[in-house]
C-alpha cells in the first residue's frame, strides 16, 4: 500500500470520501501473456456524487469499475470504500491479508451494480429478481422483501411488469429491473457499466431517465458511459481515461467543454 | 390455379387463393408400401403361436414378473439418485481452484468411463473376496469397527453401488456441460449482490443448468431402467429381466416371457418419456416465450431460447445421448 498518513481512508476525511482509488494496478495473466489493463489510478468519489467515467475502449475503465466492488482483484494499490479497504486487512505491521470471502460478499453487498448485458437471473420473474438478494443475503422475509421490491419496481416504472419473466421486457424494461435488483439491497454506492450500450437507441432514454431520479435522489453514482449528454447534465465529476491512466478530470463543463489534453479532445471530437 | 372471391363476410382477405396443391403421387405411393409392411409384421406378431399370447396374458401380472417389475425400479431409481448426488459433486469439484479436487473428479470419471459396466458389476460382486473384512477407524491407525464385507455389500447394495458409480461419471459430464452453459455474467451479477459462492451455485447457476441438463439426464434413466437387466453379473436375481427368463426357461417358454419383459420395459419407458416432459417444462420456465427481443444481451441461454424459438430444431425426447 502506497497510501501515507495524509491521505488515511480512516480518518476524518473519510466523511465525505465515499470511495478512494489509490495508485491501483491491474495485470491480467502472466509473463509474456500478461496485459498491464490500470497503470496506477487515483480516484476520489464524494458521497452523494455523481462520477461519469468517458474513454475509449479498452481504456480500462470498466476494469477500473470491476476493481471497486472486486470483481475484480487488483494487482497494485488500494481501494477504500466508505472507510473499509476493500479485499484486504492490514495489520499493525502493515503486511495485507486477503480478506475470507464471505467478507468480501458482504463489502460487495453495500455497493449495486449494473451491467451493460443486465444480466438478469432468466428463470426468475422481475420480482423475483428483485427479491433475491434481500432474502438471500439480508435474511429479509419474503414479506418484506416482495414489499420493498414492489416499491422499487414501481419507482423504476414497471408495477405492470412485475410478474413477467427477463425475457418477455424490452432490453429498456431489463436494464432498469437490474437498477431496481441493485437498489433492493440499499447500497450506499451504484456501479454502472455502460448501462444503456447494449440497447435500441429508443430505449436509452428511459434508463437513463431512472438513473437521473437516482442521482437526484442524492445516491453516489460511479458511471461508465459513452452518454455525454447524460454526463454534461447529471455528473459532478468527469474523468477521462486512456490506455490504463486518467489523462483528465474535473467539473464537467470544463473537461467536455474545455479540454485540456490532446488525447481528450480527439476523443470527444469522435463522440459528439 | 383459380383464385375465387369470397363471399362477402368476415373474412379479413377478399380475394383469399383457392389453389390445387401439387399432385404427389409418389407420397400415396410410398405410405401405402408402408402400410402393407406394417400390416405384415402386427400379422406375424398376432397370428403366429409361438409368441403363445395367452401364456403372456397369463404371467403379465404374476407375481414374481411385478416383484421383478418392483426391484428393478428400485435399482433403476435408485441407483440414479446416488448418481445424481455424486455426479454434481464430481462436476463442482472438476470446477473447483483446488488441484486435487479437479484430478480426483477426473480420475474417477476416467475410470467409471473407461471400463464395461459389466465388468465393474462382477468386480463389485468379487469385492468382499478381494477384502473379506472392513473396518471403521483413523486411516491407517487403530480401526473401531470391523464388518464382514458380505454382510454389509449384499448383492443388492453391490448392484445398487456398482450401476450409480458408473452412472455418475457419465452423469458427471452432463451436469458439467450444463453448469458451463450458464453465461459467466449471471455469477457475477450474483457476486456484485453479495451473494456467496454456495447460494450462487444453487440460486442462480444450478437452476438455469438444469435446462440443459434434465433432457440428456431422462435419456440416461430410460437408458438405466435397461442397463439395470445386467445385474445378474453381481450377481443379483430378482430384477425384471432375470425373473423372466428364468421363469422361461423352467417352462421351456422363453420367449412368451422375453416379451412379458418387453412390455413392462415399455411401459415404464413410457410413463418415464411423460415424466421428462414435465420436468423440461417446470426448468425451461422464463425461456420459452418467445416476444422478440430476446437473443440480444444474452449468454447461450438467449441464443438457444432463440434457437428453440426460431423452431429450426426440435428437442426429440427418446434421442438417446451416451452410449
Amino acid at each position: 500500500m502506497s497510501a501515507t498518513d495524509t491521505d488515511a481512508p480512516d480518518t476524518g476525511a473519510a466523511q465525505d470520501t465515499m470511495v478512494a482509488v489509490r495508485q491501483v494496478h491491474k495485470v491480467f495473466g502472466h509473463g509474456h501473456d500478461a496485459v498491464h489493463v490500470l497503470k496506477g489510478v487515483d480516484l476520489d468519489v464524494a458521497r452523494g456524487s455523481v462520477t461519469v467515467i468517458l474513454g475509449p475502449s479498452g481504456s480500462g475503465k470498466s476494469t477500473l469499475l470491476r476493481c471497486v466492488n472486486e470483481l475484480e482483484e487488483i494487482t497494485g494499490g488500494s481501494v477504500v470504500v466508505d472507510g473499509e479497504l476493500m479485499g484486504y486487512r492490514e495489520d499493525a505491521k502493515g503486511v495485507l491479508h486477503r480478506l475470507h470471502p464471505k467478507v468480501v460478499a458482504r463489502q460487495r453487498s453495500r455497493i449495486g451494480m449494473v451491467f451493460q448485458r443486465f444480466h438478469l437471473f432468466p428463470h426468475m420473474t422481475a420480482l423475483e429478481n428483485v427479491m433475491e438478494a434481500p432474502v438471500q443475503v439480508k435474511g429479509l422475509s419474503k414479506r418484506e422483501a416482495r414489499q420493498r421490491a414492489l416499491e422499487l419496481i414501481e419507482r423504476v416504472g414497471l408495477a405492470d411488469r412485475a410478474d413477467h419473466y427477463p425475457a418477455q421486457l424490452s432490453g429498456g424494461q431489463q436494464q432498469r429491473v437490474a437498477i431496481a435488483r441493485a437498489l433492493a439491497m440499499d447500497p450506499e454506492l451504484m456501479l454502472f457499466d455502460e448501462p444503456t450500450s447494449a440497447l435500441d437507441p429508443e430505449l436509452v432514454g428511459e434508463v437513463l431517465a431512472v438513473m437521473r431520479d437516482l442521482a437526484r435522489s442524492g445516491m453516489t453514482m460511479i458511471v461508465v458511459t459513452h452518454e455525454i449528454g447524460f454526463a454534461r447534465e447529471v455528473a459532478d465529476h468527469v474523468v477521462f481515461m486512456d490506455d490504463g491512466v486518467i489523462v483528465e478530470a474535473g467539473p464537467p463543463e470544463r473537461v467536455l467543454d474545455d479540454p485540456q489534453h490532446e488525447r481528450t479532445k480527439n476523443f470527444l471530437s469522435h463522440v459528439l | 390455379m383459380t383464385t375465387q372471391t369470397s363471399p362477402p363476410g368476415n373474412d379479413p382477405v377478399p380475394n383469399r387463393i383457392h389453389a390445387r396443391p401439387v399432385p404427389r403421387p409418389g407420397r400415396l405411393v410410398a405410405a401405402a408400401v408402408v402400410l402393407v409392411l406394417a400390416a405384415m409384421v402386427a400379422n406375424a406378431l398376432v397370428t403366429n403361436d409361438n409368441f403363445r399370447w395367452d401364456v403372456v396374458w397369463l404371467y403379465l401380472r404374476d407375481v414374481v414378473v411385478v416383484r421383478g417389475v418392483m426391484w428393478t425400479l428400485i435399482l433403476t431409481f435408485g441407483s440414479m439418485a446416488i448418481a445424481v448426488v455424486l455426479a454434481i459433486t464430481l462436476a463442482i469439484m472438476r470446477r473447483s481452484d483446488n488441484p486435487v479436487m479437479r484430478w480426483v473428479s477426473w480420475a474417477w470419471i476416467w475410470f467409471f468411463r473407461g471400463t464395461p459396466i459389466y465388468t465393474q458389476l462382477i468386480f463389485w460382486g468379487l469385492l468382499a473376496v478381494l477384502y473379506p473384512r472392513l473396518s471403521l477407524g483413523i486411516p491407517f491407525g487403530p480401526e473401531f469397527f470391523t464388518f464382514r464385507t458380505d454382510d454389509v455389500i449384499t448383492a443388492f447394495w453391490a448392484a445398487l453401488l456398482g450401476l450409480a458409480f458408473n452412472e455418475s461419471a457419465y452423469l458427471a459430464e452432463i451436469v458439467r456441460a450444463g453448469l458451463t452453459s450458464v453465461d459467466p455474467g449471471q455469477a457475477e451479477a450474483a457476486k456484485a449482490l453479495g451473494m456467496k459462492d454456495g447460494k450462487i451455485m444453487r440460486r442462480v447457476i444450478l437452476p438455469q443448468a438444469m435446462r440443459v441438463i434434465v433432457p440428456p439426464t431422462g435419456n440416461e434413466t430410460i437408458s438405466m431402467l435397461k442397463t439395470t437387466s445386467l445385474v445378474v453379473a453381481v450377481p443379483f436375481t430378482l430384477e425384471l429381466q432375470f425373473a423372466t427368463s428364468a421363469m422361461g426357461n423352467r417352462q421351456f417358454l422363453p420367449i412368451p416371457f422375453l416379451v412379458i419383459a418387453a412390455i413392462w420395459y415399455l411401459l415404464i419407458t413410457s410413463i418415464l418419456m411423460v415424466g421428462q416432459h414435465y420436468l423440461e417444462q417446470y426448468y425451461g420456465r422464463g425461456f420459452g416465450t418467445a416476444t422478440g427481443r430476446r437473443g440480444r444481451g444474452k449468454g447461450p441461454g438467449g441464443r438457444q431460447a432463440a434457437i428453440a424459438a426460431s423452431g429450426t430444431v426440435t428437442v426429440d425426447l427418446a434421442k438417446e445421448v451416451t452410449p
